[in-house]
């Protein structure tokens, strides 16, 4: 089986964020950058796929900057075979990393049966790549998902919705999965792993390379900014017993005449 | 003047309120609605006091339920090149939808704005990026339509709603063909509002020391007409799952009223939550994070303040 898995790399979830000098995108030299904690589910659900199928193969792909390639090495260290990287700046738009994705699965040669995705990126937030990159390929695609049974070419999906709900899926490959947390418990990559892993084909490629250009661009981002600070609130100590009732019908009265909440 | 669309959504036979927070930023322009299946008499009532022009019930042989390729053929057809803007808010369904769409057009999407204004015929829209650390006005370019998701809460219902024509119009659908296929719906723990769309939220974290102590904060919840949410911390120590989780790989809420019970404020979770209209926070920590962000801080045991505040509110709720 030709399994694939394609991961982004983001600031790490405490990154203190900021906006760089003008504005068009944010301050990235003070980041530590991480693999998409989604796309972990999707990385270890790759190589769970991959000890269920005698003689298949995982490769990752990324599309992103090549200044810092963490995420893919640690695809690779947790497992994965081989890995493709596509020179991008770090804030390409959904579809036009959807194109490179669909772009650099193609050009490896190998005919895709899975693809498994994260549910999105902790960084742009959108929850579209998964969606886009299944419809550029043809391929059925099920979002958020935290369960995933195979049984040869057919796929039982969990997707979450609303409340915790799940709906079941069937689906015959290929087929496009997006990962979401729950689904299973990401290994760590091992010291054994992490030696290997630097022996561990990366092919790198240009957007050119793999068929996009900037006429690609759908959306467009300017004036990053810190989001307005709320001015100080009020704080009441009611750490001794004997204060408890006052501060909380205060609070509550405030509530309802001040904020108008409740 | 630029055609729009709202992909209206509906929650058993009402129609969903973020629906009606996007019809009312859009007043002033003509706006159509469309769902697919159908959209009982009161609820055309609905959408029509909110301004809808027209109102599309899409039709046809398996759409009686959701499937991502059969609403997503359905409505490309529909759409066609009839509309420049397609709205829909961002509920689970639209997230895993609209993309499908704005990929069959090869047109752009913006995800879960939270403002937006129409400049002459172009879009214009505030988004929250990294969970909300950081705010960016984002712009739509490429073929039309171009597709907008809203995030609930966010813009508000209009105070005075200027009501449209609302004539319902059937229209034969075609699902095309279905691979990813819905067998059966598995449900959730919590028959009550998700928290993306709830209008206040009670949330606990590590210092709820396990998961039977989330009781309280149901009951609370309960007085209160809320959905009971958890941080990160809460959720990885086993206290509650993933589904109630709130923060940068949790959800993003914009509620009008956050309780933060027992939740010290670690940035990805201030980030989550931090556009919440109100915010109270309890906690025995003074120096706690949370408290920056808090319009209300009770510096308390939330095991002697939770109970204390739902006996305070019942009394007036």
């Amino acid at each position: 089986m030709n399994i694939f898995v394609c991961i982004k790399q983001v600031p790490d979830t405490e990154t203190k964020v900021t906006p760089n000098g003008d504005g068009s995108y944010i301050e990235t030299n003070s980041i530590k950058w991480i693999m998409n904690p989604y796309d972990e589910f999707a990385v270890e659900q790759a190589l769970l796929t991959k000890a269920a199928n005698s003689g298949s193969t995982v490769t990752v792909v990324r599309v992103g900057g090549v200044k810092d390639t963490e995420a893919l090495r640690n695809a690779l260290a947790m497992g994965a075979d081989e890995a493709i990287l596509v020179e991008a700046g770090d804030n390409l738009d959904s579809y036009m990393t959807a194109k490179a994705l669909k772009g650099a699965i193609e050009k490896s040669g190998k005919t895709p049966d899975v693809i498994f995705t994260g549910k999105q990126a902790i960084d742009d937030d959108c929850l579209q790549v998964p969606q886009i990159l299944a419809t550029m390929l043809n391929m059925p695609s099920v979002s958020v998902v935290v369960g995933c049974e195979q049984d040869g070419s057919k796929y039982t999906l969990k997707r979450e919705i609303e409340g915790g709900a799940l709906e079941v899926y069937e689906v015959n490959s290929p087929a496009v999965i997006a990962c979401n947390k729950g689904l299973n418990s990401p290994r760590y990559a091992s010291l054994p792993g992490i030696m290997k892993a630097k022996r561990k084909p990366l092919a790198q490629h240009s957007l050119a390379d793999v068929g996009v250009t900037e006429a690609d661009a759908r959306v467009k981002y300017s004036n990053f900014q810190l989001p307005p600070e709320k001015p100080p609130g009020k704080k009441f100590d009611a750490m001794d017993e004997a204060a408890q009732a006052g501060v909380v019908a205060e609070v509550v009265k405030l509530l309802r005449e001040e904020a108008k909440v409740i | 003047m630029a055609n729009i669309l709202v992909l209206a959504e509906t929650s058993g036979d009402s129609v969903k309120s973020v629906t009606f927070e996007i019809l009312g930023k859009l007043d002033g322009h003509t706006v159509d609605v469309a769902i697919v299946g159908d959209m009982g008499a009161n609820a055309v009532a609905d959408v029509a006091k909110y301004g809808a022009a027209n109102v599309h019930n899409l039709k046809g042989d398996n759409l009686d339920k959701y499937s991502p390729e059969g609403y997503a053929n359905a409505l490309k057809e529909f759409i066609g090149d009839k509309y420049d803007l397609v709205f829909a808010g961002a509920t689970s369904l639209a997230k895993d939808l609209v993309p499908r769409l704005s990929a069959m057009f090869d047109s752009g999407m913006a995800s879960e704005v939270t403002n937006f204004v129409m400049d002459g015929d172009n879009f214009n829209g505030t988004r929250p990026l990294y969970a909300g650390k950081v705010l960016a006005k984002v712009e739509l370019a490429g073929p039309k339509p171009g597709f907008v998701t809203v995030r609930p809460n966010a813009l508000g219902l209009p105070d005075t709603p200027n009501a449209g024509a609302g004539a319902a119009n059937d229209v034969a659908a075609s699902a095309g063909e279905i691979r990813a296929a819905i067998k059966e719906i598995v449900k959730g723990a919590s028959e009550k509002v998700d928290l993306t769309e709830a209008n206040i939220i009670v949330s606990g974290g590590r210092a709820m020391k396990n998961a039977e102590n989330f009781k309280i904060l149901d009951e609370l919840a309960e007085v209160l007409g809320a959905t009971v949410g958890a941080s990160r911390a809460a959720v990885d120590s086993g206290y509650a799952p993933h589904a109630m989780q709130v923060g940068q790989t949790g959800k993003t809420v914009a509620p009008s009223l956050y309780i933060a019970c027992g939740i010290s404020g670690a940035i990805q979770h201030l980030a989550g939550m931090r556009t919440s209209k109100v915010i109270v926070a309890i906690n025995t920590d003074p120096d706690a994070p949370i408290f920056t962000k808090a319009d209300y801080g009770i510096v308390g045991d939330l095991f002697q303040i939770v109970p204390i505040l739902k006996e305070e509110l019942k009394k007036i709720m």
